[in-house]
């Protein structure tokens, strides 16, 4: 089928020279194009429009698939429909100010965005985090690790066809958002880390509960492992589909669990430790398959490894202060706000201008959140707002991927695929 | 400026400035990350050496930035990761205003595919050789780069054609 005809048929109402250029992109995408013929729907051709309101594709993602019956000849991603110009927004707000927006990026675990902001911030300003402080935010991060988790696997195994299953999934990420409200004071956006430490300790009802959830999460894992491990109608539809090779991996650069799923063991945690990660002992999970199923194994695994960080760091962690006590680096403490004339006065200061890093300063921190490498790239000019801030989301990578394996699969199989490479539209649309 | 470089980055920058001693305009940290900013028109043979004799075989990011000066105006960031050594590099070019266009880097790591056409969509930096240059975010009709310093922050009203929300009365 030629463009002009393409176009003809489609009809597009607005956005014309996008859905041209989209169109025109999936007919360039391999270099042998057959005509498209009518007749029975099983064998003719097609293209087929999924999404953006789809509710498979975990947001607002949108392919647009080329069929030879029910194979996918070739696929093309249409993303930005949740664009939202976080970047630019950063340029205008204080580090601090834009903390907040982090949480409206991978909002399935709005921790270990926090935590990477906060980290990126630190390393530019040469800001030190008391000891206390990085054991709070590794409890966090490895809880909301385990939040994302859950919701992928009850996603997932929702699109592979069992709907009961995600009611026990989210059965126990309610009770991390009870932790969270009591961590944080919120259970979704939690916004709880700052620069320079976290913005209040753990309270002895938050720590008693966490102790509960790591005694009690490991047996429910289990009765997932029982339900799915050996399951044949879960194995069917997982096996050997969404295949990336371990040979592609890295070139189209793949991260997180879906680059690990083919066998590489990179992991931001091992790989340049921050906060307390090399004090804590935890494996990397890894598979070598590199299909849906391998993906399902490493994240599982990963699950139980949050839990043995959590439970490490629970014992290790040392009495002390929760933020730097440095009026021109960290926020002060409420008790000073409301009792002293300085505390007032470095409460607003740090609200008006906020932390200043050294001009032409750059820096970029990466941090292993549960989609993989989430970086954040900051250069200063001096002043309070960041001269120019770079998300490098998880999420944008791999859904490149999601681009390329789709290709020759069963189109029936594409909601597996894309629950298997688990994308947060939020944080891959910026 | 003596430089703090561990052991493998060491080894790296020596070798690229003896190779590429003519391109190679400034190697610097900041906030503990190295830094290497070449010539642009020598982005290829400095990302292929990189790749096929440094070990960087993975592209972590693409950056761009608008420097806001008269003269190369335009600055991108690769993000560069190699897994034998445990090291990271950030090889960087700088671009004019007046027609900023680079080599894509597609053909040596196929991930730089929507990083560079992210960088298009926000700076309008140019690539050549790309397989699939198009916007990202933006849809095609979009005139502007929204990231550019100059963009208001509030955008320009009436730049996108947007559906209509009102149902139709008649």
């Amino acid at each position: 089928m030629k463009l002009s005809d393409i176009q003809s048929k489609v009809e597009s109402t607005f956005f014309k020279e996008h859905q041209k250029a989209l169109y025109q992109s999936l007919e360039d995408k391999h270099t042998t194009i057959e005509a498209m013929d009518d007749g029975d729907p099983l064998t003719a051709k097609m293209i087929l429009n999924m999404g953006p309101q789809h509710p498979a594709t975990h947001g607002v993602l949108r392919l647009v698939l080329q069929l030879d019956g029910e194979t996918i000849e070739k696929v093309k991603l249409d993303i930005g429909y949740l664009h939202r110009g976080v970047e630019k927004i950063a340029e205008n707000k204080t580090y601090q100010e834009f903390m907040p927006y982090t949480d409206r990026m991978d909002y399935l675990s709005p921790y270990s965005n926090n935590v990477a902001l906060c980290t990126a911030v630190e390393k530019i300003a040469s800001v030190e985090v008391p000891e206390r402080a990085h054991y709070i935010r590794m409890i966090g991060c490895e809880l909301a690790r385990i939040s994302s988790h859950l919701l992928w696997l009850g996603t997932m195994v929702m699109d592979a066809g069992a709907i009961s299953f995600f009611i026990w999934t989210f059965k126990e990420r309610e009770k991390i958002y009870d932790i969270m409200d009591q961590i944080a004071g919120h259970r979704f956006t939690v916004s709880h880390a700052r620069v320079g430490g976290v913005a209040n300790d753990l309270t002895d009802d938050a720590t008693a509960i966490i102790k509960e959830f790591t005694a009690n999460f490991p047996k429910e894992l289990k009765d997932y492992h029982k339900l799915l491990d050996r399951n044949r109608l879960f194995f069917d539809r997982n096996e050997a589909v969404g295949v990336l090779k371990t040979e592609d991996a890295l070139g189209i650069g793949a991260t997180g669990p879906v680059l690990r799923a083919c066998g590489y063991a990179y992991d931001i945690r091992k790989f340049s430790p921050y906060a307390r990660y090399n004090e804590v002992d935890f494996e990397v999970p890894t598979r070598l398959e590199g299909d849906n199923l391998a993906r399902y194994f490493v994240r599982m695994e990963e699950m139980s490894e949050s839990i043995r960080i959590i439970q490490q760091c629970l014992d290790k962690m040392p009495k002390g202060p929760v933020r730097t006590d440095n009026a021109k680096q960290a926020y002060p403490s409420k008790d000073e706000v409301y009792y002293s004339m300085e505390g007032m006065i470095h409460d607003f200061m740090m609200t008006d201008t906020g932390i200043c890093p050294p001009e032409g300063a750059e820096a970029y921190h990466a941090v292993e959140s549960p989609k993989g490498e989430l970086g954040y790239f900051i250069q200063s000019d001096g002043t309070g707002h960041p001269w120019r801030l770079k998300v490098n989301a998880p999420s944008f990578a791999n859904l490149q991927v999601l681009e390329n394996i789709l290709d020759g699969e069963m189109v029936a199989d594409t909601v597996v695929i894309i629950g298997g490479v688990d994308p947060v539209m939020g944080e891959a649309d910026k | 400026m003596s430089l703090e470089l561990s052991e493998p980055l060491q080894k790296v920058v020596d070798s690229l400035s003896e190779k590429f001693s003519d391109q190679l305009i400034e190697v610097y940290q900041s906030s503990g990350d190295t830094f290497v900013r070449i010539e642009s028109s020598a982005l290829i043979e400095v990302c292929t050496f990189l790749k096929n004799e440094c070990g960087f075989i993975y592209l972590s990011d693409i950056i761009g930035t608008d420097r806001y000066t008269s003269d190369e105006r335009f600055e991108v960031i690769y993000n560069l990761l190699s897994f034998k050594e445990q090291a990271r590099i950030f090889l960087k070019v700088w671009c004019d205003e007046e027609n900023p266009e680079l080599e894509s880097v597609t053909k040596i790591w196929p991930g730089a595919n929507w990083n560079e056409r992210e960088v298009f969509d926000m700076y309008g930096v140019r690539f050549k050789n790309h397989p699939d240059f198009r916007r990202i975010f933006l849809p095609e009709d979009f005139d502007y780069f929204p990231l550019r310093k100059e963009f208001p922050l509030l955008g320009i009203p009436g730049s996108i054609e947007l559906p209509n929300t009102t149902p139709d009365t008649d």
